[in-house]
Formats: structure tokens, C-alpha cells, sequence
């Protein structure tokens, strides 16, 4: 069902895709199909650990399997948004307009691994406590924040459908989905906030994101130059 | 007549060694490394072996025993105990420390003890344990992150040791500092504290029955991952506070400065008592997750050490101390 939705180019995509598909289009049989394995890979380790755990002993998730797949999962779900930020500044830098078809599936892996992320907070961290949760949320800020991206970031995998963009209409559907900048800047925050002390990673993280909006920012900045 | 061509590879019999001198040889490398070796123990103060798995001799129990712990506290597996740590000087992933100190010597090592005290100076980590007698103290471990284990320490009790510098009266307060060495503990390179790793207590808190320095897990020498050679532990306090690798002892008037204080005050005090009613802005400090299991049990006040240390603690507001 969600593949079906996924693998089929949605409309800003097909509409870049006016030739006659009479020849095997190499998106359609390489590309994407190398996306989901790569996107699913890491889902595929994680379950491999946790058999390997109850199986065979296995201490690859840690003393603490809670919080090992925690992080696993929130460090996967803010690296493919990153990929799929990372969509159109490869098309200004590279020229490769396909690239934008690229762009849904990746997205909505993102926030596949967002929601496992989350799921594996609500259900095996607080154990479905909700008032935790909700304290968690009002005084915890790096929560606050995490919660803000997952907001952000929930309208844009409901409405990545051809109907949906439809139903809205481009230009809104476009405005809408600029929120995923916010998705991107909160997941950022949220991941440097976790960590104690100044540590590398989140401002490594935080600097991949700043560098993909710099190239957006600067490809506008050009057209008006080259214009004036 | 037999003509024998002889092959590059053949030996010829000249080129044989003899076995007397095949002998002579085998005995003069022999007797130069034991020469050697000699002269390197007679230079080289004797050690007790320092390995980690080593066993230690003469622990004696306490009164601090696995068996005197509820049904419900049972001893975290060393597995868990050694491969699950916060080891900043090490790396900040919990299974960096295991991974990165296994290089690590812990000897020779010396304290320095320094301060307000009638007997300072530079003291041997075996000078400084050998005068007391080990114990087995199987403690419940409550970090700061809302994780806790139980952990079978060997130490001994720090008061005993302190007593022995003979603090003055101006000794208020007790700081410790772990090694700064980030040739040996490459998390060091990183600015991810101000290094070195600075702790303190309040000199009644170093001198509570429960304080110990550790030397010990399972009764073996102490794995590096888990602060070789010497470490404290004060189990009513996060986790933190228990400072590692030591090199540093100083007896004070003034409230020393902390690592964690230093890094985010708002966050971590200088007495971080286990409290499950004042909550840290990173975690609720009501309840904790115990290495082993899935579900969150209850934090206990002091860590379930209240009896021990809330007397310290009469007359103070520890919201505001926290």
C-alpha cells in the first residue's frame, strides 16, 4: 500500500517525466529500488540485533537495549531527512533535475524512522505513560523540540499523496511542505541539545543542514544577479 | 664411482652448526635475557599484578553484602557492569570506554595529596590502599541519565584513608581530579568538559561509613573502562560524582569546583543527591531504568541510602542544593 503510493512519481515529478516510458527508465528499475534497500538497511541491522539478542545472547544493542535503539533510530531518522534536504541542492549543484523524484521517498522514510523513533519512546522508554509524556514535553526541552519537528513534520507525510497535492493545489501544497526547513532545523537542535557537553556530532550534523540551505539560499541570489 | 652434483640448496657439512655450539648459543641468549630481566625487576619498584581479572586477596565481606539487598536488587552481570559506562576521557558512547581503554596502564601510579592537611604530598596508589583492609561493598548505582545497576565494589572506606593526611580544621571540603593525560585517554582531545575531571564532597559526606575509593569489581582489580586504578563511589549521589582514575586529593575551605557544575550549572549541583523530587531539566528524576530490564521502577530518596545519609542533610532546603 505505501510502496505503491511511494514508488509511483507524484505529480511535481511527473510532470518531468513527459516522455513516452517506453524504455526502461532507469529511476523507476535502479534508482529507487536501490533508495528503499539502502533507506531499509538499517531497519534490517536493527532487527538483526534485537534477534541476535534474544536469541543468541548478543550484546549488540548494549546493557541498555531501550535507549540503544532509541538513539539508532533518531540518529537514522535525522540522517535520511538530511538526504532528502539534500535533494535539491544536489540538483542546483549537480544539474541532475531526476534527482527531485527522489525527493518524496526519501521523505517519508525520514519520518518512517521519525515515527519508529517516537513509537520506541511511547511504548518501550514510558511504557505508554502519558503523564511522563507530557511532562517530558512541557519541561524537557530538547523533547520540546524533537516534538516540534515531529509536528512539523506529521501534515507533510499526510498530504505527500498525488491527491493531496492536488486537493491543495501546487503552489500551497509547496508552501506547506517549506516546513520540513523547520523539521530539519528542530531535529538538528534536538540532537545537540540530547547530547552532554559540547560534543562534535550534533555540530557536524547541525553544519551538513546549514550548508544544504546555504546552496538553496544562494541558487535565487544567482537567477537575480544574473538578471540585473 | 658415485659422482654427487651438488644443488644450491644442498648444506654442505662445513656449513653445519655443531651441536655443542647450537648449545653455547641457546645458553648465552638464555642467560642474557634472565640478566635482562633481572635487571629490569631490580630497578622497577615490585608491583602487585594489576591486570583486570586479576583476583584480589584478603577481600573481606561488609555489612553492605549482595545478600543484605532487597529480592529485587540483584547484581548486574560484569559484562553489563564493564561494557555499559560514561567515561568522557575515554569517548561519550557508552561502549567507547571498554573499547578505548584497554591500552590504558594504570601503573605506576601516584596521588597527590595536597591542602589542608598536616601530612601532604605525593603518595603510590599502593601506598595509598595497602595500610587498609578490602571490602566488598554491593551498592546500587543510580545515574544521573535515569539508568542504574548494582555494582559489587571493592574498596575501601575513604574516611579511613583521609584520616591518614590528618586534615586540618580548615578541611571543609575534599576535591579530587582525575588524570589529565589525553595522550593516554583520547577523549581528551575533545573539549567535551574542561579537562581534567574535577569532583568534591563535603568533608562529612568523604567521611560517611558508605563513601569508599574503589580498587575493585567482583572482587578483581577494577577494569580501566571502570576508573583503574582508583575510583570513588558514593552511592546516595549521581552517578557522576563518583570521579574516576584519581590523581588528585586536596583538602579545602571552599566549596571545590565540579566538571558537570562547570559545564552546566543549571543542570548538575554540587551535591546532586539521588532525589526523586527534584527533577533535572534532561530527566525526570522520579524513576529509573534498571540494566536488565525493560520497564522503569521508582528512584528511591538517596538512592535508597536514607537511613545512612539523611542526617547530612537536616537542615537543608535540597531543592535548592540540589
Amino acid at each position: 500500500m505505501i510502496a505503491t503510493t511511494m514508488s509511483d512519481a507524484g505529480t511535481v515529478a511527473g510532470a518531468q517525466r513527459s516522455k513516452p516510458a517506453k524504455k526502461r527508465d532507469p529511476m523507476v528499475w535502479v534508482i529507487k529500488p536501490a533508495v528503499w534497500v539502502l533507506c531499509l538497511a538499517p531497519l534490517a541491522w536493527l532487527g538483526w540485533l534485537v534477534a541476535d539478542a534474544v536469541f543468541f545472547g548478543g550484546r549488540g544493542l548494549t546493557a541498555n537495549p531501550v535507549e540503544f535503539i532509541n538513539r539508532y533510530l533518531g540518529d537514522w531518522a535525522l540522517r535520511i531527512l538530511l538526504v532528502a534536504l539534500a535533494v535539491t541542492p544536489v540538483r542546483i549543484l549537480t544539474g541532475w533535475k531526476q534527482a527531485v523524484r527522489l525527493r518524496r521517498l526519501l521523505g517519508l522514510f525520514a519520518f518512517f524512522y521519525v515515527a519508529l523513533h517516537v513509537a520506541n519512546y511511547v511504548i518501550l522508554d514510558q511504557f505508554f505513560d502519558w503523564t511522563a509524556i507530557w511532562n517530558d514535553i512541557v519541561r524537557r526541552w530538547y523533547i520540546t523540540v524533537g516534538m516540534l519537528a515531529l509536528l512539523c513534520l506529521i501534515p507533510l507525510a499526510v498530504t505527500s499523496t498525488k491527491g493531496w497535492i492536488k486537493r491543495m493545489g501546487g503552489r500551497n501544497w509547496n508552501k506547506l511542505h517549506k516546513a520540513v526547513y523547520i523539521a530539519g532545523a528542530a531535529a538538528c537542535l534536538h540532537f545537540f541539545m540530547m547530547r552532554k557537553g559540547l560534543q562534535y556530532e550534533p555540530l557536524v550534523y547541525g553544519a551538513i543542514f546549514a550548508g544544504l540551505m546555504a546552496v538553496r539560499a544562494v541558487e535565487p541570489l544567482k537567477r537575480r544577479i544574473a538578471a540585473s | 664411482m658415485l659422482i654427487k652434483h651438488r644443488k644450491a640448496s644442498d648444506v654442505l657439512g662445513s656449513e653445519i652448526t655443531s651441536k655443542s655450539v647450537f648449545d653455547d648459543r641457546r645458553r648465552f641468549l638464555k642467560t642474557a635475557a634472565l640478566a635482562g630481566a633481572g635487571l629490569a625487576a631490580s630497578t622497577l619498584p615490585t608491583l602487585p599484578a594489576y591486570a583486570a581479572r586479576t583476583p584480589l586477596d584478603g577481600v573481606q565481606k561488609s555489612k553492605w553484602s549482595a545478600e543484605s539487598l532487597p529480592e529485587n536488587d540483584p547484581v548486574n552481570s560484569y559484562e553489563d557492569i564493564t561494557s555499559y559506562n560514561n567515561f568522557y576521557e575515554f569517548g561519550t558512547g557508552k561502549s567507547d570506554p571498554k573499547e578505548n581503554a584497554q591500552e590504558f596502564e594504570p601503573r605506576p601510579w601516584e596521588i597527590m595529596v595536597e591542602g589542608a592537611c598536616a601530612k601532604p604530598g605525593k603518595i603510590s596508589f599502593e601506598d595509598l590502599i595497602k595500610p587498609h583492609t578490602l571490602e566488598e561493598r554491593v551498592y546500587r548505582f543510580r545515574c544521573v541519565e535515569a539508568w542504574s545497576m548494582v555494582v559489587p565494589w571493592v574498596g575501601v572506606p575513604l574516611g579511613d584513608i583521609l584520616k591518614r593526611f590528618e586534615p586540618t580544621a580548615d578541611a571543609r571540603y575534599v576535591y579530587f581530579e582525575t588524570l589529565l593525560d589525553p595522550e593516554r585517554m583520547p577523549g581528551q582531545r575533545a573539549p567535551v568538559l574542561n579537562w581534567p575531571y574535577k569532583e568534591g564532597l563535603r568533608m562529612d559526606e568523604a567521611m560517611n561509613p558508605l563513601s569508599i575509593l574503589a580498587v575493585g569489581l567482583y572482587g578483581e582489580v577494577i577494569p580501566n573502562q571502570n576508573g583503574a586504578p582508583v575510583r570513588l563511589v558514593v552511592p546516595w549521589k549521581y552517578g557522576f560524582k563518583s570521579i574516576k582514575s584519581i590523581v588528585k586529593i586536596k583538602f579545602q575551605k571552599e566549596m571545590p569546583p565540579t566538571s558537570w557544575n562547570e559545564a552546566a550549572a543549571r543542570e548538575y549541583g554540587f551535591y546532586s543527591n539521588v532525589n526523586p523530587a527534584v527533577r533535572h531539566p534532561r530527566w525526570s528524576q522520579a524513576s529509573e531504568r534498571r540494566i536488565g530490564e525493560i520497564f522503569k521502577r521508582k528512584t528511591l530518596m538517596f538512592n535508597g541510602y536514607e537511613e545512612e545519609v539523611a542526617g547530612l542533610y537536616t537542615d537543608m532546603d535540597l531543592r535548592k542544593w540540589f
